[in-house]
This record gives structure tokens, sequence and C-alpha cells, in this order.
């Protein structure tokens, strides 16, 4: 099989993936995914995406060497691929100029989105102000309370925020309400999902629209170190940044990659967000792919310091890349991220977001066990101002 | 022929339109279950839908979302749901009972299992909302091996290819969601109902029962004019949260509600088939 074709026609990577929703959202789906099969080989269209990523995101964002960093650290050297300085401050942007481009084709007028740690909701209401579409971003109760400067962001932009009290009251349930939205206004509604999952053809087309990082690496690392690295690492909440990052470089099997799950209190404690690590094959969110449940198929709660990283689920060409053994699913505890995201912020002046703080803690644990001449990159998927008040109120400290 | 073909040929031949409330399993409690079931066949029930209770039931609007709420809270499961099946069975030999969930709870326990279990219950039909048609060639064949109607829903959206896909898969009865939307919705257009009856009827002669937006007597006489069967959920349910506190009143309560809709569902019937 050629792997760079997954996934099939039926949205299905080997046999994770496809399309499990009501029969009402069918239709809409196929409608979508002939969209995008046109549009995405439309040289207009890719001319119109190209410009927006360039001019609007601010793209290419560089691959920096953390020079302090793989000091402090040993072994290998380490490269943060800075998608951070993106708009709005994280990968998510990728995916939603690309989707809101979608929309616009499909002549939708209102967008709808899910978020967790807000930064898909501000990537969403951002373009959604740009291209004067109306747009309501459903977010878990919980994660409204922490992740408060992202709301207020999204309110300046104009989009609606609905707390979502249902269920665990975060991100899964948030994405619940963006598809029952969905399902009701679908005809002038364009859903805009923040991470691979989902129903096909989300997780290929969000994929797509991210694979600029793993693509711009590429031609980043020939330019400035004249080879390929010898390992990525990057966070998996849905699999948005990581995929994004790794897909271009699956062929390339002299580049090692690991997807770093959130640990939360230790995987062995049941307190934590890593289902491809200690979960199970099962449906979620109109995808089959690997998922935390228990032992009469009900989603369980998770449990995270990054609301971005606190899903049960993640996207389906990540469940076909571990069973391969392609790609590494490792996980990291709360506390490894927080000491690594204080080291990033100390040691490089780059204050990390929580999520990418997990990818981090674990390029510290794989460097000093590579030799100095070897790279690794880590995508540095987001920045940490919107996380500042979570972790002064985890060390104590009041900001008021 | 199946307990549900059966059952919905002779009230064809009667000329009148099935009943088919739904109620999720466990709700308030599991130990009400069953004789909730009972007083909707007392209330003049054809067939029962008993929904399985799912952590994230993405198709269905608030209240059947804190129906599922109520009964994990009692940690109904899949397996909990056939023993009340089964329960049922003991006093009612007749009424076709449907397992409406979603796919996850089922391949957790393995769709084998679960079948064998189903049947041996005394489940008649399963109705998965989350399979979509393309994904079950693989299961289509393992639930018909058990007996078991697999029960497919149709909606506004779906073109003429899907139907006729979906027709080729499914058994018992069809079940059109009338609008675009979740359980619970309130908008219902007869009308534009009776044109996509029309669409499908030219794919299959299954009988199509129609759900969403039915929550009283005039909205199921109404629909009653058009399909074979309407199924009325979230207006149950509804009851079922109010008066979750004092559930004995529940029983008599549902009854009525159901027998409501049954006189209206009756009474139109024959000015319908002479129209
Ligand atoms: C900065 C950042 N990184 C990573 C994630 C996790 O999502 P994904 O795994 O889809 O990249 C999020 C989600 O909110 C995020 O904000």
């Amino acid at each position: 099989m050629i792997y760079e074709n997954l996934p099939d026609a039926r949205g299905h990577f080997g046999p994770y993936g496809g399309r499990f929703v009501a029969e009402t959202l069918m239709e809409p789906l196929r409608e979508l995914e002939a969209a995008y099969q046109q549009l995405k080989n439309d040289p207009a269209f890719r001319a119109e995406m190209d410009r927006d990523l360039a001019l609007y995101v601010g793209r290419p964002s560089p691959l920096y060497p953390a020079e302090r960093l793989t000091r402090k650290w040993g072994g290998a050297q380490i490269f943060l691929k800075r998608e951070d300085l993106n708009h709005t401050g994280a990968h998510k942007i990728n995916n939603t100029v690309g989707q809101a481009l979608l929309a616009k084709h499909l002549g939708k007028t209102r967008i709808i989105a899910e978020t967790g740690a807000g930064q898909h909701g501000v990537a969403s209401a951002t373009i959604a102000a740009r291209l004067g579409l109306k747009c309501v971003v459903y977010m878990g109760a919980d994660d409204v309370e922490r992740q408060s400067p992202n709301v207020y962001r999204m309110k300046l932009l104009g989009a609606e925020v609905v707390p979502v009290t249902s269920g665990t009251r975060t991100l899964k349930d948030a994405l619940n309400e963006a598809l029952r939205d969905w399902v009701t206004n679908v005809d002038d509604t364009f859903y805009v999902i923040g991470t691979v999952a989902g129903p096909h053809p989300y997780p290929m087309l969000v994929r797509d629209f991210n694979a600029v990082v793993g693509r711009e690496l590429i031609g980043q690392s020939q330019d400035m170190l004249g080879r390929l690295p010898d390992a990525l690492v990057a966070c998996v909440g849905g699999g948005s940044n990581a995929i994004g990052m790794f897909h271009p470089f699956i062929p390339f099997d002299g580049t090692a990659m690991y997807g770093v799950e959130a640990g939360g209190d230790g995987v062995e404690t049941g307190r934590h967000a890593a289902p491809l690590s200690a979960g199970k094959p099962g449906v979620l969110h109109g995808n089959r792919t690997y998922v935390m449940a228990d032992d009469n198929g009900q989603i369980i709660g998770t449990h995270s310091i990054s609301a971005g990283l606190d899903y049960p689920g993640v996207g389906p060409e990540h469940a076909w890349l571990k069973d391969i053994g392609r790609v590494n699913y490792v996980s990291v505890t709360d506390t490894e991220a927080l000491d690594a995201f204080h080291e990033c912020t100390r040691t490089e002046g780059i204050i990390p977001a929580l999520e990418p703080s997990h990818a981090l803690a674990y390029a510290k644990k794989l460097a000093p066990t590579m030799a100095r001449d070897q790279i690794i990159v880590v995508n540095l998927s987001g920045r940490g101002d919107k996380d500042i008040f979570t972790i002064a109120k985890r060390e104590g400290i009041s900001l008021l | 022929m199946s307990r549900i073909e059966s059952t919905l040929a002779a009230l064809k031949a009667e000329g009148r339109t099935a009943l088919i409330p739904y109620i999720t399993a466990g709700d308030p409690h599991p130990n009400h279950t069953v004789g909730l079931m009972h007083a909707l066949v007392d209330g003049g029930a054809d067939i029962i839908e008993l929904g399985v209770p799912f952590s994230d039931p993405m198709a269905d609007g608030p209240t059947i979302q804190l129906a599922c709420e109520r009964a994990l809270l009692h940690d109904t499961s899949l397996w909990n749901c056939c023993a009340m099946v089964a329960e049922f069975r003991k006093r009612d030999s007749r009424t076709p009972v449907v397992l409406m969930g979603y796919l996850n709870p089922i391949e957790t326990r393995g769709l084998e299992a679960f079948c064998a279990l189903a049947q041996a219950s005394g489940v008649d039909g399963v109705l998965i909302v989350d399979l979509a048609v393309e994904e079950a060639p693989d299961f289509a064949p393992v639930v018909r091996a058990h007996g078991l109607d697999l029960i497919f829903l149709l909606a506004p959206t779906s073109s003429d290819a899907r139907i006729d896909a979906i027709v080729r898969q499914a058994s018992g009865y069809l079940y059109y969601v009338s609008l675009k939307g979740v359980t619970g919705a309130a908008l219902l257009d007869v009308a534009s109902v009776e044109a996509k009856l029309g669409q499908i009827r030219r794919h299959t002669s299954l009988p199509i029962a129609v759900g969403f937006g039915i929550r009283d007597a005039a909205s199921a006489a109404l629909v009653g004019t058009v399909a074979d069967g309407v199924v009325v959920g979230s207006a149950l349910v509804s009851q079922i949260e109010k008066h979750q506190a004092t559930p004995a009143v529940l029983p008599g309560l549902l009854k009525a509600q159901l027998a409501e809709m049954r006189a209206a569902l009756d009474a139109p019937a024959t000015a319908a088939q002479v129209a």
C-alpha cells in the first residue's frame, strides 16, 4: 500500500476512520468531500490559500535552534518549529484559514467550531471576522472557566461563545454540541472542526491544511542542516499539530517520530488523556479510533492540566500510525510538562503553551539518549499566554 | 416473519398506524424500566424503542441527553438493557422491542456476543444511530443471523442513491427522521414529510415510521396520515424528567399520554384511508 494515499475512498486508515454519524449528516459530508477534492487541485483556491498563509498567518514559521536548551538537556540538538509565532498564536490557524475558504466557496454564511483550550475557537473567530461570517463557538463549561482570556478574545472578535454543560463539560462535549448544531443548521452552516477527529473527510482535510508545517520543515532542514531531522516530537490531543508535522515525513524512514499524549497524574493512575497509550479501539465523534472508555463502552472523563489535550479520542490516522509502528506514542505527566514549560521559558525566552510543553518534556528525555550530532525538532504548536492563569493557580500564585 | 414484520403487517391490514414510543433504559432508575415498558403497552404501544444510554449521544437533544445522564448515574449498561427486555418478555411475548443506541457500547462488548444475548433476551431489532450504511456490511449479516431486524434512519438529506443502499440492508421498518436536527426538536412540516416518504416508497415496500417532532396527539395524528408508524420519544422522556422524584406516578402518566395519541391515531386512520 502506498501510505500517502490514505485515507481510502471511504475515509479509512486501515481499520480506523470512516464515517459514523446519523444519516442526516451523511449527504452533507459527501458534498463537503466532493467540494474539497475539487478545490484542493484548483490553482485559484491554492493561490488564495497560500496568500492567506503568507500575509495573514505569517508563514513560513521559523525553524529555531534552541541552543541553550540543547546544552541544558545534553545529547541531540533541539530545534523548535515556531507555530507559536503564527497569527493567533498556534498552529490551529493553518486549518481554520483553509476550512473558512472552503466555507466561503460553498456559500455558507455561518461557521461553528468546538474548542478546548480556546485556540481553535480564537482562530475560527478570527477568520470569521476577516471573512464577515457569523461564528458560534462551543466550549465545555469547565474550559470556559480555565481559559477565560481566550473566551474574551473570541467575544472581542465578534463570536458567540456557548458554554456546554452536558457530560464532562470539556472538549468532547463541545464537539457533540457542535455536531448537534450542524445537523440542525446544515443548510447555511459550515462546521470548522479543530483537529483531525470527526467523520471523513475531516481527518483528511484538517491534516492536509496542517501539513504545511511538515512540508516547510523538510525544506528548512534541507536548507539549514543539509539533511532531514533524526526525530520529530509533537504533542497529541486530537492530533492536528502532530499529523501536520508528521505526515510529509512518513516516507522518510530515517526520521523517527514521537507523539506525546497527556499523562495527567500518570497513565497508571487512570487520570490522564492518553487514549493511544492506554485506550482501546472504539467509535467516537464519527470515526473509529483509539478511545478512553469503560468496560461498558461509555466514554470516560479525561484529566490533563492542558485543556487542549483533554480529549478521550484521537485522530484515526494516529491510530493507524500506532498500529503499523511508524510513530511512537508516549506520554508525559502534568508535572513533567510544567517543568518543561518553565525550562523553555527561562532558558530560551519563549513561553510555550501547556500543550507543546508536553512535547518539550519528552524531548528532554529523548535528547540525552541520542548523539550530539543528531537533531530533534519539536513542534512548538502554540504560545503560552493563554495558560498563565492556569499555571499561576496551580502554583498557588494570585494574579489579581 | 419476524415479530416486527408480523406486527406491522397486522396493523397495515387493519388500516392502522403503529405507535412506537421511545424511552431510555435506566431512566429514572433501572428498577422502573420494565414497569414503564408494560405501561407503554397498556397505553397502546405497538413496538417499543428502548434507548441504550450512551455518554456521548451526539444525535440527541437536551431531553434525551439528560435521560442518558440519569441512566448512567446508575451505570445502566447494554447488558442491563438486554436483561430488562428478558424481564419484560416474562409478561409480554407479543410486543416487539427495538434497542436503539450508539455503536461504541456494542463494539466494546463485541457485536457477536451482543447479538447472541439480545436474541436470547427477546430483543427484536437494533437501531444504531451512528452506524451509517457504508459501515454496515460487516454488521448486517451478524445481526440478521441472530434473527434481529436492523433498522436504519433515513433523513431529509438522504439522496436516492443513499435510500437505495439503505433499503438493501434494512429490515423490519425504516425510521424516517422528519427534520434536520436532533431529537426533541419541535418543527414539523407534514407536506415535506409526505413528499419524502413518497420518494422513499419508490425504493422499498418496507413500512416507514416517522420520528422527531411528534409531541402530542395532534402531531401524532397528523403524521399518522402519511406514515406507517409514528415514534414519540422526547415528549415521554420529558414526563420522566419532570416526575423523576416520584417515579411511582410514571406508569400511569405515560400510559395516559400514549393512550391519547393512540386514540387520535386510530380516529383519523379511517378518514385517511378513505381520502
Ligand atoms: C497550542 C496547542 N497545541 C496543541 C493542541 C492540541 O490539539 P492537536 O492535538 O489537534 O494539535 C492545542 C489545542 O487546543 C493547542 O492549542
